[in-house]
């Protein structure tokens, strides 16, 4: 039995209603600052900005906090109310997208730490078109897993798990052209290298979107597609239409 | 799979063939640990699979003019703990009465379709009620135990089918208020009145009197509604021993207690069945929406 954005708002207790609420709205604040984590990260590192590079490093702290702050929220709503189908569906999700979403934002704290040393060392001759690019699709990813998870939408998380294929084909491209570019100048190779780590980082925050869109797609279907090609995802969601 | 997890051949050759070959040897093993063992999926009850106990077909009951129960069908398995839940005057309660016939006391109370038990049609007019009711106990939501003493209560069962050796007696009495965990308190007083044991032991005694003449089925109305938490664990853990050796009923307010103790849930509404399936994916992920409003706290 699929669930829209509104159905957590129908219980007969009120108060089940505003802790099922606050719950989705704080994830959708830690959603909104690691996103920005991202995006600032990506640009500090393209803009050798080492103050906007800082600021990513410092605000990682509130992206850790409100991990623990949903994580004991979720522990709570479990306890009292114990809640049953899409409500559990909702509180289980959320609670591990909140660790997804940590771990995105400590991804664009490793970015960050590496714009500082590129500050540091001279910026790297080659490298930033991809990291502009990847960084612009992986970024549209988190948001439209976001986006997914605010409005209950499966089709956008479907879309999500579709756009991590292309971008991991953009990131081996990248790294192939990389790789040749440090066998034909050595001496740039640890600023490239610092280059690869940023690449690999939003890798892998593509691979942590997708784990919240699958989250997303399990909350509202109710079918669990992960570890699972995307036709079989996509068969799982129209199967499940009434 | 198999092969992703193939680096434990190793440990594979230097087991003996008799255990290869007892492990099965298309299992997945790492560490030493056979991956598909855990994996519970394939422990999903699924009613195909079920011997049936009990099976109502269009059941269609009258109280007077009105219709209470709307056409049901459904299917018990055996051994298993079937939940009724919904709520009050969706017609659980009286659908469970069906089932032993307790609906015949109720005046103007008739019924259309059918239920069988093992096969059997009960409504049939050979079928003698006390021996029906024999095989389908019932218990009610507040313990009723007779003004006599906790081993009469027991052998009440037993003496109205004129069994009255002692020996056969004592021992029913023994096995049924230890199959009712009620045996290790009140083995030294057996001859003190049943009204003075607590709520939660006189509930135990309503079970161990059930079940000392050996139905093969129980059913349970609300058990556990006027107990506090504490008896209401034990009747759950009572629940959970019992359906090895008998297929149980339960009609229960709490969901909740619904969901620990049951097997299978059906979710009633209005007189009609709305869902019937597995309590493991009910509760997680119903196919109604009527279903999912109620077990959620929803108003529909």
């Amino acid at each position: 039995m699929g669930i829209t954005k509104d159905s957590h708002k129908k219980h007969i207790s009120q108060q089940f209603n505003t802790e099922l609420s606050e719950l989705r709205n704080h994830l959708l604040v830690m959603g909104g600052l690691v996103e920005k984590q991202v995006a600032n990260a990506v640009q500090s590192l393209i803009g050798s900005d080492g103050a906007l590079a800082e600021e990513v490093r410092a605000r990682d702290k509130d992206v850790d906090q409100l991990e623990v702050m949903i994580d004991e929220e979720c522990t709570r709503v479990i306890a009292k109310r114990q809640p049953t189908a899409s409500d559990l569906r909702l509180v289980v999700s959320v609670a591990k997208m909140v660790s997804d979403l940590e771990r995105v934002g400590d991804e664009a704290s490793k970015i960050a730490k590496m714009a500082l040393a590129l500050v540091d060392e001279g910026a790297a001759p080659r490298g930033y078109v991809e990291v502009r690019h990847i960084g612009e699709h992986v970024g549209g990813m988190v948001r439209d897993a976001l986006d997914a998870f605010a409005r209950f939408d499966v089709e956008i998380a479907l879309d999500v798990l579709r756009e991590d294929r292309s971008v991991d084909q953009e990131y081996k491209t990248a790294t192939r052209s990389l790789v040749t570019f440090m066998m034909e100048d050595p001496r740039s190779i640890s600023q490239i290298l610092s280059v690869m780590w940023v690449l690999r980082a939003l890798e892998r925050i593509g691979d942590h979107a997708c784990n919240v869109a699958e989250h997303v797609i399990y909350m509202v279907k109710g079918k669990d597609v992960r570890h699972k090609s995307l036709d079989v995802a996509q068969m799982a969601i129209e199967d499940s239409k009434e | 799979m198999a092969q992703a997890l193939s680096p434990t051949t190793h440990e594979e050759a230097t087991m003996s063939k008799e255990q290869a070959t007892s492990t099965g040897q298309g299992s997945a093993r790492t560490h030493g640990i056979d991956i598909s063992s855990l994996d519970r999926s394939s422990e999903v009850m699924r009613l195909e699979d079920e011997t049936l106990s009990l099976e109502v077909k269009n059941l269609k009951l009258y109280y007077g003019e009105k219709e209470a129960l709307h056409g049901i069908n459904m299917q018990i398995p055996q051994k298993r703990v079937t939940a009724f839940i919904g709520p009050s005057g969706c017609g659980k309660s009286t659908l469970l009465r069906c089932f032993n016939r307790m609906n015949d006391l109720v005046d103007g109370c008739r019924i259309d379709g059918q239920i069988l038990l093992d096969g059997n049609d009960i409504y049939q007019r050979n079928v003698e009620v006390a021996e029906l009711r024999r095989r389908v106990g019932m218990v009610f939501q507040k313990p009723n135990p007779f003004p006599k003493s906790i081993y009469e209560n027991v052998a009440y069962g037993l003496r109205i089918q004129g069994i009255n050796k002692k020996r056969i007696l004592d021992e029913t009495v023994e096995w049924s208020l230890r199959s009712a965990a009620l045996w290790d308190e009140v083995k030294d007083r057996l001859n003190d009145s049943a009204l003075g044991l607590s709520g939660g032991q006189q509930q135990r005694l309503v079970i161990a009197r059930t079940v000392a003449v050996r139905p093969e089925v129980l059913l349970l109305d609300e058990p556990a509604s006027a107990l506090d938490p504490l008896s209401t664990l034990k009747i759950e853990e009572l629940i959970h021993e019992l359906k090895d050796d008998y297929t149980i009923v339960i009609v229960t307010h709490n969901m909740q207690q619904a969901a620990r103790v049951s097997d299978y849930t059906a979710f009633m509404y209005m007189g009609d069945l709305v869902e019937f399936g597995s309590t493991n994916e009910l509760f997680t992920n119903p196919a109604k929406k009527q279903t999912e409003d109620y077990i959620t706290g929803r108003y529909g």
